[in-house]
């Protein structure tokens, strides 16, 4: 198979359980290694130059990548200040955004599995990178939080970023469709 | 980097316990010792080096484990590995960061400790030295062990048994600067010796930590 992702797209990665979405994103990704064929960036191999490659990519894995003990605040300043110098104000809108402002300083531990999916949508929102690769990025949002997520990618796609979501259900992106790859 | 260093403390200052086990874990071997061998404080002051020595290496072993396991866990590992900063850089940080949270604890309590033994006031600053330059190399050493060890279940016997052989040198140099020292002599040549295994191990064991973290994801 083969799939190319330009900017301003939404590719949707379907498959049953076990098909192998996680690892294609992962392979997408540069953490795992593809067994035959490769991953390119603007025609170069990722691997000949990861951590620029690593820069322009956000990824939502399974897990929300949150520090337990670390507050919403604290996490998104962490996790986002290691690629850029963010503001305090920036993580606030953030968390505005994504229908959290009132526990950003609450620890990630007593936050539900929906909010911390919210936090973790908040974290990609905030790297600026062009290129997102989500996971299931809807499991355990309620319907308002199905909607808002569509709008922020929507909103990324709009100003030529490019997404790849891997969901079993197609995923209704306003403003754009999207090109699925079946796994199956 | 300064942030990971930052973050990291902050996180382990927030689960106190983690800090507290190594220090409480030091403290009962010191005292368990007068007590098994005999309350004599010249018979102590023969031993106490070895003694100090075997407990700190032990009790900061303890911590090791923790050192990228929960990070694995939580997923921000990967995000660390994607973060397009040096990982070398990155894991050096981690291990300044689990030095302060584990060795520096260990470094402070020694004199208390050390005066149960009877070890002379004069020895304490070999002792307080050569302890910080061996927690250090243990922090250096036991980060290979700990991205080595990731995936595995039961992976601190292995962690253990990867890293104490490695830090045998570090052991009788540093018990031998408290020895010399507690006998009034200089103990410049073994910590000199500990600051270049320091520096040695500091340099390299980024590399090989970046490199087992990546082995890590496969």
């Amino acid at each position: 198979m083969s799939v190319e992702v330009a900017a301003g797209q939404v590719v949707h990665i379907a498959g049953s359980n076990g098909a192998g979405k996680t690892t294609l994103l992962r392979v997408l990704a540069g953490l795992l290694s593809a067994e035959q064929g490769g991953v390119s960036w603007q025609g170069q191999p990722i691997a000949s130059n990861f951590d620029s490659y690593a820069a322009t990519l956000a990824y939502l894995g399974h897990s929300d990548a949150l520090k337990a003990d670390l507050t919403a605040r604290e996490n998104l300043a962490h996790e986002v200040g290691l690629r850029r110098s963010v503001t305090a104000a920036e993580t606030d809108d953030a968390l505005t955004r994504v229908g959290l402002a009132s526990c950003r300083d609450l620890p990630a531990r007593v936050l539900s599995a929906g909010q911390r999916r919210r936090l973790a949508m908040a974290r990609v929102m905030l790297t600026a990178a062009p290129l997102w690769v989500l996971d299931e990025p809807f499991t355990n949002l309620d319907h308002v939080g199905v909607l808002l997520l569509s709008d922020v990618i929507a909103d990324h796609v709009d100003g030529g970023g490019a997404v790849i979501i891997a969901a079993h259900q197609s995923p209704a992106i306003p403003r754009h469709t999207a090109s699925c790859v079946d796994l199956a | 980097m300064a942030l990971v260093y930052r973050n990291d403390v902050v996180l382990a200052f927030r689960r106190w316990e983690q800090i507290a086990q190594p220090v409480v874990f030091f403290a009962m071997i010191t005292t368990l010792v007068p007590l098994a061998l005999s309350p004599e404080h010249a018979e102590l002051r023969q031993i106490a080096g070895g003694v100090l020595w075997i407990a700190a290496l032990l009790a900061a072993l303890l911590g090791l484990e923790f050192l990228y396991r929960a990070d694995h866990a939580d997923g921000t590992l990967e995000q660390m590995l994607l973060s397009g900063q040096p990982l070398a850089l990155l894991a050096l940080a981690k291990t300044a960061a689990h030095w302060t949270a584990s060795g520096l604890p260990l470094v402070l309590v020694s004199p208390l400790l050390a005066i149960s033994l009877g070890v002379p006031t004069d020895a304490f600053c070999a002792l307080m030295v050569s302890l910080a330059l061996g927690t250090g190399i243990l922090s250096a050493l036991g980060a290979i062990g700990a991205a080595l060890t990731l995936g595995l279940r039961r992976g601190s016997v292995l962690l253990s048994l990867l890293v104490l052989p490695l830090a045998m040198p570090a052991l009788i140099f540093g018990a031998r600067a408290v020895d010399m020292s507690i006998h009034g002599e200089a103990a410049r040549g073994p910590l000199l010796l500990l600051s270049a295994m320091l520096v040695l191990s500091l340099t390299l064991s980024p590399l090989a930590v970046a490199a087992a973290l990546r082995i890590s994801q496969e």
